[in-house]
């Protein structure tokens, strides 16, 4: 058991999950990672979090947190002691909550929609709005960066762990439909800033491989599809 | 701290549930502002779509003439700005986690039911209402429980979260075809308590105002 009595609820291939992991490594702090199955919801997850019955959840101390951008909040404020994952002043927070919600509420359910597609009109047509989407969090990019690597400055932020867990499947939808999501010539900050976070500390080992989420993808797509046609 | 010459307006739209958090959390931090009415349904103010040029929408907190949009967003703006009064969020991180996560679940599971029960017809209209009461339930046992507030012993986040929603309780009741008090008791309860609080009362329109306008709002797309 890790010495904080830390435990993450998730799975390897979740956006969603890598999120806390991202903000754990920044803090320096262990956790046991345990693994749901995709097929089945295991008896913790269910009882950690009756109201969704999703992952991440964290358990701190016994005591569950959802919600992955609530979990990042907490691990911030309760390691408060660390890098800070939030900006000091009030203004800049609520810029940096508003992007991540954006991601979250209207950028996020047009990428699935790219990522469930199927054929080539149903690709092209999902594949505009989620570009759209890109060109806007680029401007974001320009104001909230001040001229340095991330959206949170010069080291990696609430907006960036935000939207940076997404980067894995984006390059997987990209080979799979023959499609290009991070565009150098449209999108050429985010395009730089996509490299920077991946190979930050923070993230490399927690980022997957583009092939090995691919193979994890053919047998979890199915049951995305599923989910989000219901 | 709040100084002399602060600016503080908020674009609101009397109805709007979300609004109403802005004006309660104003007046628990006792924050002088200008309202600036922006009619939800005209056309949208010169001012609006600078403030809040990605959504377009009401509620938006303009301080210092730097605009805030989203209302939760705004209500820990508002926190954090004015700290030395009445906190909203409590000091405790998993307490904060926890007051985060039932706000956030009173935006995802109320809202799109509630307007069921009065914009739509039929069988949509009963699954809006099922979902909505199931919805509320959830909030009343989990989050409310035996407590007089959903921040425990004093009014919080969550309850300035929900307030707005209390407002709007007639008017899902009346068109939806159900009692609010038969249903839920202890949200019921816990409305009429907040509306003790001097900051609630005088930033809540009239129920009946709001069952009002939805009713010329139905007569006018055909749905009464």
């Amino acid at each position: 058991m890790a010495e904080n009595d830390v435990k993450l609820l998730g799975s390897w291939p979740s956006t969603f999950v890598m999120r806390p992991r991202i903000a754990l490594n920044i803090k320096s702090v262990d956790y046991d990672f345990l693994e749901e199955q995709i097929a089945s919801k295991g008896e913790l997850l269910l009882k950690s979090n009756p109201v969704y019955k999703k992952i991440p959840v964290l358990i701190h101390y016994g005591k569950p947190i959802c919600e992955s951008l609530i979990i990042v909040q907490y691990i911030d404020e309760y390691w408060s002691s660390g890098p800070s994952i939030f900006p000091s002043d009030p203004c800049d927070r609520a810029i940096a909550r508003f992007w991540a919600c954006y991601i979250d509420d209207k950028w996020f359910p047009l990428l699935r929609r790219l990522v469930v597609a199927q054929g080539d009109d149903a690709i092209k047509a999902a594949l505009y709005p989620v570009v759209e989407g890109l060109v806007l969090l680029e401007d974001a990019f320009k104001n909230c960066s001040k001229g340095n690597k991330f959206f949170g400055g010069d080291k990696i932020g609430y907006v960036d762990i935000a939207l940076g867990c997404f980067l894995g499947w984006m390059s997987v939808t990209e080979k799979m439909n023959n499609i290009k999501l991070l565009d150098e010539a449209k999108i050429p900050r985010l395009y730089k800033w996509a490299g920077d976070f991946c190979a930050d500390s923070a993230v490399k080992d927690v980022m997957p491989e583009t092939d090995k989420l691919a193979e994890a993808a053919k047998a979890l797509l199915p049951k995305i599809r599923a989910d989000a046609s219901s | 701290m709040e100084k002399e010459n602060d600016e503080v307006i908020l674009l609101d739209y009397w109805p709007s549930m979300y609004g109403m958090r802005l004006r309660v959390a104003l007046a628990e931090k006792e924050v002088k502002y200008e309202f600036k009415e922006e009619v939800v349904g005209g056309v949208k103010s010169p001012l609006l779509l600078k403030m809040n040029p990605i959504h377009k929408k009401i509620p938006v907190l303009i301080h210092n003439g730097k605009p805030i949009c989203e209302s939760l967003i705004a209500v820990e703006y508002i926190d954090e700005v004015w700290k030395d009064k009445s906190p909203l969020l409590p000091s405790d991180p998993y307490q904060r986690a926890q007051a985060r996560f039932w706000a956030d679940y009173i935006d995802k599971k109320l809202y799109a039911p509630g307007r069921k029960t009065w914009d739509a017809k039929g069988e949509e209209k009963e699954e809006g209402k099922k979902e909505l009461i199931k919805s509320l339930k959830v909030l009343e046992l989990e989050a409310l429980g035996d407590r007089p507030y959903f921040g425990g012993e004093s009014f919080g986040f969550v309850d300035i979260a929900f307030i707005g929603f209390y407002s709007w309780f007639y008017t899902f009741e009346t068109f939806g075809n159900f009692s609010m008090e038969a249903e839920c008791p202890k949200l019921v309860a816990w409305g009429t308590r907040c509306l003790q609080k001097e900051s609630v009362s005088k930033s809540l329109p009239d129920p009946y105002k709001i069952y009002e306008i939805i009713l010329t709002y139905r007569k006018h797309f055909g749905l009464e």
